[in-house]
């Protein structure tokens, strides 16, 4: 993970108030060109011109227009700070609005030019970047993405690991409206990205990216009727104490990468990499950033102490294990013995799943299958919710049999 | 020529009544009174002397109350203009605030609480001087433990939360007793049962266990036999649940529960689609609760005082709330002589006049007229169901497909994906309409969720009013989702910000307090 781009970026659980409310926008015009084609996604010109020759069209600007006409409904003079042509304009001018060009791109425009784009946008004052695409998009927006600036994605790709999209374009542009009005509340999310060769081939194996400021619609006038968290940030400070509540003295915890294990970190007073998995032992980082091997190396170690993983759900799709912290790897996973997992979430985000299962994916079915099941999360102090655990792979081969 | 009447829309035209009415407070007119009231005769003056000097310093005011000064008919104005600005459950077709059990309080019970054989009456004088309400409230706590198959009952909370409390506070107790209080440390529910039972687990000290449904949407016995074990103190659940979804293997859960010594507390705060169909003890529990405001037609009055009724086994008895009333020899007497008592949950005999309105209630109706309640509460729960269904966007997820019981969570995720409306935005533009309409407890389980219990009181025309306001607000938000946003327009207020009810430093709930934070 040493060689990760250093848009790690700022982790402050509360949300913020925004003097400046303008809208940035950047689209990947062949945004999901490869899914109808059958290509699993769009990378790279290669594919690109399989996908044209397939007679594949991008729908990302018919989405982007979707989503700017709800700003339009409400603010039909609202300025929107966007690249020049298909990566912007076209679609701000074609819902009514108008779109202060602030980057040009060349034709046909790649993934550098999404970044820079993004560059070009922030620099130009917009407090929320709308970007248009799947989990390629998503990585090249949150490579340029400045510090603390909130991204949030209209679902156009292929790919979609990653938790920063909106559930439609309507709901993209019902959040833009809002954050153009008043502030909205923002979490961390994660962006997930695998490399599409290797799908192909059959093998998922998406990497954690970076971790982004995403915002979302809380409850706003009603549902007093019981105690409610005030937020999603003290839904996940609660969720962390809970964990910390559960730790012993002496025993070893690798700590995976995720908004709410960076909490337990700075609850206990301690800096956590991001997007890596640092080893932590009564209150000192004994490893950061840890490399599979490096693991290995020190749960095998003789006579050392007890050792528990804790994770927290990556990405949108439920993954506890498989998704960007592949370091907790099926060997690692195995030399923590015969309870492995703290299992660390906040209530709304088992609920956000809608019933679907969590996931474990890593690549040894035996140890897939043991940990499939149910399993204790950890909500709060004294409070787990029992969830199920998915083995999807396994899934699959048991459909072949 | 006014007549002959115009026909009506098929959907209403409403607008609230807007007065700009102040707040009483700064209504006041000094030396305005209600009531003059004439000064003592000269005689009886210098007999007593003064009277306030006779009262210990402590008591004693040294500054006059700082109350409103208004004549009678000003304040019967203010009032009668307050309530045309509300939109109460008088007013509109009340079935959007589901799990609330919003039923009609038949006002012929407001009469009899209003009479001076009750309201004359005070908890501390003499059980011998009180015979009649004890009657009254012994014989009530029989019709509950008909009513669920109990053993006993207490009348004694003054609302559901407090009765779900007294339910842990009782299993606690029972625990204490067999000496298990150190290894049962855990309480078991569901995502779907009243969060207030989890609430009252956490706060008598347990860690909470709970549970997600199924693949199928309904509560996960599997998930339940995953975590039920020596630990567990009891499963405390509601069933029908928040959803409207029964669950179907509810005795093997209290199977389950008591296989491993746990007890089980059944959260029958809204019991309106079972009434006389099944009962709690019939199924094994050792403990359920009703809200007299919820099941047995007793006003809501917009947050208290309501009324819950904690019914036990023969095991629990002796953990019930106290005192109890005994009869002996065919008098009424109360027992506080009860060692193993978790003891008061609240003062004297509970809500006097909500028991004599359930109690009311329950006698018009009789056991047949009871069980009428519960079928027509169900009929007219799917029926709406059916309606609602209809309405492109929406759905019921969990379960689909299958039938529910006395309410239903709904979803208007498809709406939402398609146009970008919230559920919440409904409510608000549905409050033009003349209806209100509530989402669900939080977090949202169900995405874009509403939650509709129609119970006994509402006729099919009605229902299906409310039905068309909802496929009214649907359409407007396909095709003027600008209406729907700019919403309210035929409100007395706008949209309301209640950040300062979060924080302390800035919520008023007194208007001492108002001024005080806002204007010192």
């Amino acid at each position: 993970m040493a060689g990760l781009p250093a848009q790690v970026l700022q982790l402050t659980l509360t949300s913020n108030v925004h003097a400046a409310r303008t809208v940035g926008l950047v689209i990947n015009p062949i945004a999901g060109i490869g899914g109808p084609a059958g290509l699993k996604g769009s990378d790279g010109p290669d594919i690109q011109a399989v996908a044209y020759s397939k007679g594949s069209r991008s729908r990302s600007i018919d989405r982007a227009v979707n989503a700017l006409s709800m700003i339009a409904a409400t603010f039909p003079d609202a300025h929107i700070v966007t690249a020049a042509g298909q990566m912007g304009a076209d679609a701000v001018t074609a819902a009514g609005l108008t779109a202060d060009v602030v980057y040009s791109s060349r034709q046909p425009s790649t993934g550098d030019d999404t970044a820079a784009a993004v560059t070009a946008i922030a620099a130009a004052g917009a407090s929320l970047l709308l970007f248009v695409g799947g989990d390629g998009t998503a990585r090249d927006v949150a490579s340029k993405l400045p510090v603390g600036l909130p991204m949030l994605g209209i679902p156009a790709g292929v790919k979609m690991y990653s938790a920063c999209f909106a559930v439609s374009a309507s709901a993209a542009g019902t959040l833009a409206t809002r954050w153009i009005e008043e502030p909205l509340p923002v979490e961390n999310r994660e962006v997930l990205d695998v490399d599409e060769q290797a799908i192909r081939t059959g093998r998922v194996d998406p990497h954690l990216f970076a971790i982004v400021r995403v915002p979302f619609l809380a409850g706003r006038t009603q549902a007093r009727k019981s105690a409610t968290l005030a937020s999603e940030a003290a839904g996940v400070r609660v969720a962390a104490s809970g964990a910390i509540a559960t730790m012993s003295p002496g025993t070893r915890y690798l700590l995976g990468p995720g908004g709410t294990t960076m909490e337990i970190a700075r609850q206990l007073g301690l800096t956590k990499t991001p997007l890596g998995v640092d080893v932590i032992r009564d209150g000192h980082v004994e490893l950061a950033d840890a490399s599979e091997q490096e693991l290995l190396n020190l749960l095998t170690e003789s006579a050392g102490p007890p050792a528990r993983a804790i994770v927290t759900v990556i990405g949108g799709q439920g993954f506890l294990l498989g998704r960007g912290n592949q370091q907790l790897s099926a060997a690692v996973l195995r030399a923590l013995g015969s309870d492995p997992l703290c299992v660390v979430a906040t209530e709304q985000k088992l609920t956000a799943l809608g019933g679907r299962p969590l996931l474990v994916d890593t690549g040894d079915r035996e140890l897939d299958t043991t940990l499939s099941g149910y399993i204790a999360v950890t909500t709060g102090v004294g409070r787990t919710s029992v969830y199920p655990v998915h083995a999807p792979e396994n899934e699959g081969a048991h459909s072949c049999v | 020529m006014s007549l002959p009447i115009a026909p009506k829309p098929a959907i209403r035209r409403f607008h609230q009544a807007r007065w700009d009415e102040p707040v009483i407070f700064e209504s006041t007119t000094p030396g305005e009174r209600g009531v003059l009231v004439s000064q003592p005769e000269p005689g009886i003056r210098e007999t007593v002397g003064d009277v306030l000097s006779t009262l210990p310093a402590g008591l004693r005011r040294e500054k006059k109350a700082a109350l409103p000064e208004m004549g009678q008919m000003r304040v019967l104005r203010h009032y009668l203009r307050l309530s045309q600005e509300n939109l109460g459950a008088d007013f509109n077709i009340d079935v959007g605030q589901g799990t609330c059990t919003m039923k009609y309080a038949p006002k012929v019970n407001e009469a009899l609480v209003g009479t001076s054989k009750l309201a004359d009456l005070h908890p501390l004088q003499h059980t011998d001087d009180v015979q009649g309400i004890l009657d009254i409230i012994w014989n009530l706590e029989r019709a509950v433990a008909e009513i669920s198959g109990m053993h006993r009952v207490s009348l004694h909370t003054s609302g559901g939360s407090t009765a779900i409390w007294t339910n842990i506070a009782m299993i606690r107790a029972y625990h204490e007793a067999n000496g298990e209080a150190e290894t049962r440390d855990e309480v078991i529910t569901t995502i779907f049962s009243h969060p207030s039972n989890a609430a009252t687990a956490k706060a008598a000290g347990y860690k909470v266990i709970t549970l997600h449904p199924d693949a199928d949407g309904y509560p996960d016995a599997d998930a339940l036999r995953s975590v039920i074990g020596p630990r567990t103190a009891a499963i405390m659940i509601t069933n029908p649940e928040d959803t409207g979804i029964f669950n179907p293997r509810v005795k093997e859960w209290v199977d389950l529960a008591h296989s491993v010594g746990a007890l089980a507390s059944y959260d029958q705060a809204n019991a309106n689609g079972i009434l006389g169909i099944t009962r709690a003890r019939d199924a094994g529990f050792d403990v359920c609760h009703f809200n007299l405001h919820k099941t047995f037609g007793t006003p809501h009055g917009s947050g208290g005082p309501g009324s819950g009724a904690n019914a036990v086994s023969e095991a629990l008895a002796p953990f019930l709330p106290g005192p109890v009333i005994e009869r002996v020899d065919g008098r009424y007497v109360l027992d506080s002589d009860r060692p193993q008592s978790i003891g008061k949950v609240a003062p004297f005999y509970g809500v006097a006049p909500n028991l004599v309105r359930a109690y009311s209630w329950i006698l018009a109706l009789g056991p047949e007229g009871i069980k009428a309640v519960a079928e027509i509460a169900v009929l007219n729960n799917n029926y709406l169901m059916k309606r609602i269904l209809d309405i492109p966007g929406a759905s019921a997820p969990y379960a689909v497909g299958r039938r529910r019981i006395e309410q239903v969570r709904y979803s208007w995720q498809e709406l939402y994906e398609e146009t970008g409306i919230t559920s919440e935005e409904i409510g608000v533009r549905a409050s033009d309409f003349g209806m209100h309409y509530w989402t669900s407890h939080h977090p949202y389980v169900v995405p874009q969720p509403f939650t509709l219990e129609p119970t006994e009181s509402y006729s099919m025309a009605e229902l299906d009013e409310y039905a068309a306001v909802l496929a009214e607000v649907a359409r407007e938000a396909r095709e003027t989702p600008e209406v729907i946003r700019s919403a309210p327009h035929n409100q007395t207020v706008h949209h309301t910000h209640h950040d300062d009810l979060d924080d302390p430093e800035r919520w008023a709930i007194t208007w001492r307090a108002y001024q005080r934070k806002y204007f010192s």
